[in-house]
């Protein structure tokens, strides 16, 4: 499929013909290179973090780095140490010389034309950019210092820089980002306008369209703090809490589903539940993240704390009769450690489940002794196949209609029988954690301890509990490198669609270094220090100047800054799977505002579960919902693991198989399609046709109130036109062939309005359909 | 945002125009599709090179049947007579080697041995062993390339069928189909590069899942586009009702007069690539119906597929389809065929996947042979493991069942640059063990990756900072079975 084709841009003649040699020297060499350093160059000052790791890390640390199975020549480049050390096979050679590019054995390896010299080994396809070599030989010539890699250094509140007044700086975010422009020649974007900011910053907070009343009494509140009051409002609405769980539900792996083949049916939506109450209740990120991590086994805890801990069971769990029990109950404990790992840590511990980490240190022992946190739960990895299939395996919870009237109000169950979740426990005894060779869970090998990697801190038993408790207090810990900044970047990447760091599940070696460091290092100090707030944090942005810019890209801003790392204009980001149908249903005012409950089951195209399914379980076949239900927000779409919402995985959703921290945004033609064709958003386009024409508006009037709706903003005059000539174009044709208009305007199980003009509410309805399909509507 | 190559793509996108040189296979294939969509449709088609493979590839397509839940090697190609002389006997602790066993079996108090109640006969140049549930494969043989030593690591449906797709038991990796259209790119720029087709027999039937063809951490371009036999041959496919062609056409040029105002005022390049979306998809909906349409097929066709190829949904009709699909230029159809896994009732559930499964495999290499297709078309049969020797539960007089059997089984390849008409590896008498020349799933993907042109080293992408590959850390090229 071609994606990217320009037919319609002009393309001159003469870059065909460069591409075409481009692309046939390439078709020769099929290596993968990191195109982020193809236009680098060489620092006066060479930094061993911003410039050689990332060179050493990616070429080097295979063979000469941390895993010492895998250790060539018994060299290690990734310490000062190892570095400077004498040859083995030549002691009167060093590595490195600091000071001293010629006569580092390093060096000569690099420019060697002798190819059985020359590192990385031509077979690696691993080779260094001449460039790149530049940078080494001078580093090793201004003494090749070595750092502790940047993120394993604890942040410390870095000083404000100062910036011009008239750019007009309104917290710290703005000195450091305009700053860092200053340095490389750009200016910010001016202000967006006043409609473009209430959606952008509705759409990042609550993930719904501003309606028309709130787009008059804002484009009317001409008070000196309208946007901050319209940024408490959107704070304090119930749905900031689904908007911010959409995302924490990706990270959670959460979904309605066991996961693997026979994939039965599970009931772990209270957790989802207590999610958007938590959010919405803004519980500091440090009881969020403890209770979620440790819930049962604070003192005397609550049924809410140990609901809070259903984040570790959501993990996917076997229903395959035969398969051998503790094959997949050390699969969970992986997964576990897995996705603390990158959604606390942002480091990728799984790298060293079977040898120790080839970049970054963390050994395969250390990596027991994380796993070991989350391995005394008295958990089977087979509880029964689909026939036996429960909705929660213990340890479980019964939730009852007692729990929720009395304690857990949040919980949205409608019927009376109790509702099973399952939560984490642990039996102290149950089992020593071994290390498993090769990862291996028929290979145990060495007993270990619960501890953390002792290069990130070292977790020390006189201060923390030797449980998950002890983890999450670690992970608080100021002393914590990671757990601040990990998040603060993870909502700076949903606001700016780019991470501070832009490998938001990488902070490790492997990962790319922050932009805008010392940017992250005040933003993770100030939350930290703010009582991990998260409503301040994002309050904090969205009322800054740099949120506030426009998405206008001058020619100049393309070329300098193309990937917005400076943040010299908004981005414009498509709207996530789940916020693009929000937005119909809510533009239409089909919505149903409902929170909480049970997943439901919308639209479908037939056959989705049904031609993969085996045939067993109460999954076999897809019931789709009736009535309100199909008009519930996108997240409380039914997540059936082995056959996700075709449209939401069309539009890059989560299959929520294992956690992921950002989605990628891609742009294929089947999206064009879903947004054409799928019934729901032709119900949407169909009830708004619908109820306009019973305004008894002016035509005019009506296309402009549509467009408000949809668009979020007034169209300007060339665009009414250009509306109004369609909608006459498309009644016409309607009056011609009434049949199909009628027929259209079938769209959907919501209640059918009658109008009196079928052609005119059919043509309104296409001009609904084109506007939900606009691009703009479909960006934040 | 994790993956460097999908931003860098989107970037050339901005830019119009490949800035560096050294780019990635990603950006390989992305100059294929640009140039197919550039020239589709118009004679210079064969100037330029198609997939951007590192050398001459031996074939440019595949069409996979896979057959899952696992037929068993003992009833199909790997001809053991010994079990039919010690049916009954004990399994000698000497063959099973401490082998693990799944909870169906573990448990059990006696392993007999289980002799094939099918009898098997030798065919064509090759001589090759084929039992009697397949004369149509049979009359293939010397099209065949039989390998009796595929072996794997998984002992369970869901992981055997995760670790042939996505070279790992576990996780979410690209599947093969995926890796393939990221690393060559498509032939025909109105067409997905890599499609799936499903139907299930009428045996014991293990269901598939969306992992089986996603685009794990590649971009969601190269994920597998279903194909189904409802009413929309591709999700989403056809119009509402009161649509027609001309209205959608009108709609599209309204939404590109819209865009492209936009694009004036913003200057960001990714709407011009919306409006192509459009376009594209605009096309979908003509050619997608053509292809699936099978009722311009002639009775010759017809005939070789069988009847049931009429039928849509079915195992023939998919593999009819999967011709016209693989003709077009999709670069890999995967189908599924569920019903094999024969614990018990296995003589029952042989004969009925056999009788659903064989004239129309056989079919398609005729098919694609009389097409002169079938040297640049490498096509695949076979399942996630095999069974075992011994017997699931009690030796019934008339029926027997068998449970898996990850050590040895056997699958076959035709076309695309494998050797014909040969039997690849030697399995010992009991049909237990590999006792010469074992391909692992790795060394598959590894082989596989190699007659399509491409080393399996080199393909890679770079996801959370380490460099992936279809065939993770291992794999070695079979160039005992290449031509």
């Amino acid at each position: 499929m071609n994606l990217f084709s320009e037919k319609k841009t002009a393309i001159s003649k003469a870059y065909w013909v460069i591409a075409i040699i481009v692309v046939a020297a390439v078709g020769v060499s099929l290596v993968m290179r990191d195109e982020s350093g193809s236009e680098q160059e060489v620092p006066d000052i060479v930094d061993y973090n911003f410039h050689i790791r990332p060179i050493l890390s990616d070429r080097c640390f295979k063979c000469h780095g941390p895993d010492a199975n895998k250790r060539e020549a018994g060299l290690r480049l990734d310490t000062e140490e190892g570095a400077f050390a004498a040859l083995k096979d030549n002691p009167r050679k060093h590595v490195i010389i600091p000071g001293d590019p010629l006569n580092s054995a390093l060096y000569a390896r690099l420019v060697s034309s002798d190819t059985s010299e020359l590192m990385p080994p031509p077979s690696s396809n691993l080779a260094l950019t001449k460039t790149e070599i530049e940078i080494i030989r001078k580093w090793i010539e201004q003494g090749a210092k070595y750092k502790k890699h940047w993120s394993f250094i604890a942040p410390q509140r870095p000083e404000v820089p100062k910036v011009d007044k008239d750019l007009n700086p309104r917290n710290p975010i703005d000195n450091f980002v305009f700053a860092k422009m200053e340095e490389v020649g750009l200016d910010p974007n001016p202000e967006t306008s006043r409609e473009a900011l209430l959606k952008r910053v509705s759409m990042d907070i609550t993930g719904l369209p501003p309606t028309l009343e709130q787009q008059d009494k804002f484009l009317q509140d001409k008070s000196a703090d309208a946007y901050e009051k319209i940024v408490d409002e959107l704070l304090s609405s119930k749905h900031y809490g689904e908007k911010m769980a959409i995302q924490w539900m990706d990270v959670a792996r959460y979904a309605d589903s066991h996961g693997y083949q026979d994939d039965g049916y599970r009931t772990m939506w209270p957790w989802r539940d207590w999610v958007i109450h938590a959010f919405n209740s803004n519980y500091s990120f440090a009881q969020f993240l403890t209770w979620q991590l440790a819930g049962d086994l604070l003192p005397n805890p609550t049924k809410e704390q140990q609901l809070a801990t259903g984040f570790n069971r959501n993990h996917k769990i076997t229903q395959e009769g035969g398969v051998i029990d503790e094959e997949y109950r050390i699969e969970y404990v992986t997964d576990r450690t897995n996705t603390v790992g990158k959604a606390f840590m942002a480091i990728t511990l799984e790298c060293s489940k079977c040898h120790d980490h080839k970049y970054d240190p963390v050994s395969q022992k250390e990596y027991y002794n994380m796993f070991a946190f989350f391995d005394k739960v008295p958990e089977k990895g087979l509880v029964g196949d689909i026939g036996l299939a429960s909705p929660g395996d213990p340890p479980n919870m019964r939730i009852s209609s007692a729990d929720i009237s009395s304690m857990m109000h949040y919980i949205n169950k409608k019927d009376t029988a109790d509702v099973v979740v399952m939560i984490m426990k642990d039996s102290a005894d149950i089992r020593p954690t071994r290390i498993l060779r090769r990862g291996n869970y028929d290979q145990p090998a060495d007993t270990v301890e619960m501890a953390t990697p002792a290069a990130i801190l070292p977790f020390s038993t006189s201060k923390y509990p030797k449980n998950r408790l002890g983890l999450a207090q670690w992970m608080l810990d100021p002393a914590n490198p990671l757990t601040a900044r990990v998040f603060v970047n993870r909502i700076w990447n949903e606001i700016f669609g780019r991470g501070l760091v832009k490998t938001v599940g990488d902070f490790g070696m492997q990962g790319e270094l922050p932009s805008h460091p010392e940017l992250l290092d005040w933003l993770s100090v100030e939350f930290r220090e703010s009582g991990w707030d998260i409503k301040k944090l994002i309050r904090m942005i969205v009322t800054s100047t740099t949120y506030r810019q426009s998405i206008t890209r001058s020619e100049k801003k393309l070329q300098q800054d193309p990937d917005n790392k400076y943040y010299s204009y908004f981005p414009r980001m498509r709207l996530t799977a789940e916020l693009q149908r929000d937005l119909l249903l809510s533009a239409s005012g089909i919505i149903n505002p409902e929170i909480g409950g049970p997943s439901v089951k919308p639209y479908q195209p037939k056959g989705v579960w049904e031609s993969t399914t085996s045939g067993r379980g109460e999954l076999a076949r897809y019931i789709q919902d009736k009535g309100d239900k199909l008009y519930r927000r996108g997240l409380y779409n039914f997540i059936k693991r082995t056959a996700p919402p075709p449209a939401l995985l069309i539009m890059d959703a989560s299959t929520r198989d294992q956690c992921e921290v950002t989605r990628s945004r891609t742009n294929t033609p089947l999206q064009a399609l879903v947004l054409m064709n799928d019934p729901q958003l032709l119900e949407a386009a169909r009830v708004l046709a619908q109820r306009s024409m019973n305004m008894n508006l002016p035509e005019n009037t009506i296309l402009e109130r549509v467009f408000r709706l949809v668009v979020c903003r007034k169209p300007t005059d060339k665009e009414l036109k250009m509306l109004d000539q369609y909608y006459q174009q498309q009644k016409a044709r309607f009056e011609k062939e009434k049949g199909k208009a009628s027929a259209f305007l079938k769209s959907g199980e919501f209640e059918q309005i009658s109008t009196k003009d079928i052609a005119g509410t059919a043509a309104l309805m296409q001009v609904n359909q084109m506007l939900f399909n606009l691009d703009e509507t479909t960006v934040k | 945002m994790e993956n460097q190559e999908k931003e860098f793509r989107l970037n050339v996108t901005r830019r119009h125009f490949l800035t560096s040189a050294g780019l990635g296979i990603g950006s390989a294939a992305l100059g294929t599709m640009l140039f197919k969509d550039q020239l589709f449709g118009s004679d210079q088609q064969s100037a330029i090179p198609l997939g951007l493979a590192q050398f001459a590839p031996k074939a440019k397509r595949i069409i996979y049947l896979f057959q899952n839940g696992a037929p068993s090697q003992l009833e199909t190609f790997d001809y053991k007579p010994l079990l039919n002389k010690m049916h009954g006997e004990e399994l000698p602790a000497s063959i099973r080697k401490g082998q693990r066993l799944t909870g169906m079996t573990a448990n059990q108090e006696k392993f007999p041995l289980v002799g094939s109640s099918f009898g098997f006969s030798q065919h064509g140049q090759s001589g090759a062993w084929v039992s009697e549930l397949f004369p149509n494969m049979a009359s293939v043989v010397d099209d065949l390339c039989i390998i009796k030593t595929m072996n794997t690591e998984a002992i369970n449906h869901d992981p055997a069928l995760t670790f042939f797709q996505t070279g790992a038991q576990q996780g979410n990796r690209p599947s093969m189909g995926a890796w393939m259209s990221y690393g060559l790119g498509s032939e025909n720029a109105n067409l997905p590069s890599y499609t799936v087709l499903l139907s299930r027999g009428r045996g014991n039937g293990q269901g598939v899942y969306s992992k089986l063809w996603t685009n794990g951490f590649l971009d969601s371009l190269h994920q597998g586009v279903v194909f189904s036999s409802g009413e929309d041959p591709v999700l989403y496919l056809n119009n509402p009702e009161g649509h027609d062609r001309q209205s959608r056409r009108d709609m599209l040029d309204q939404l590109a007069q819209f865009n492209a105002e936009a694009f004036e005022n913003v200057g960001d390049p990714e709407i011009n690539a919306r409006i192509q979306q459009y376009e594209m998809s605009y096309r979908m909906q003509s050619a997608v119906p053509e292809l699936t349409d099978l009722s311009k097929e002639s009775d010759n066709t017809i005939k070789l597929y069988g009847p049931d190829c009429l039928v849509p949904g079915t195992y023939a009709a998919n593999c009819l389809l999967a011709r016209k699909l693989s003709e077009s230029g999709v670069r890999f159809v995967q189908l599924y065929h569920q019903g094999w896994d024969t614990h018990g009732n296995l003589a029952n559930d042989m004969r009925m996947q056999a009788e659903d499964v064989d004239r129309a495999s056989a079919g398609l290499i005729k098919d694609l042979k009389q097409r002169g297709l079938l040297d640049e078309t490498l096509v695949i049969w076979g399942g996630e493991f095999g069974r075992t020797n011994y017997c699931q539960g009690k030796i019934d007089p008339v029926n027997y069942g068998r449970d898996h059997h990850p050590k040895c089984f056997s699958i076959w390849m035709a076309g695309g640059g494998v050797k014909p008409g040969i039997v690849y590896g030697e399995t010992d008498e009991f049909g237990y063990n590999i006792v010469k020349d074992p391909v692992s799933v790795h060394d598959f993907h590894a082989t596989v990756l190699n007659l399509m042109g491409i080393n399996h080293e080199q393909l890679t992408y770079r996801h959370l900072g380490r460099r992936y590959r279809l065939t993770d850390i291992a794999g070695e090229v079979v160039n005992g079975i290449i031509a």
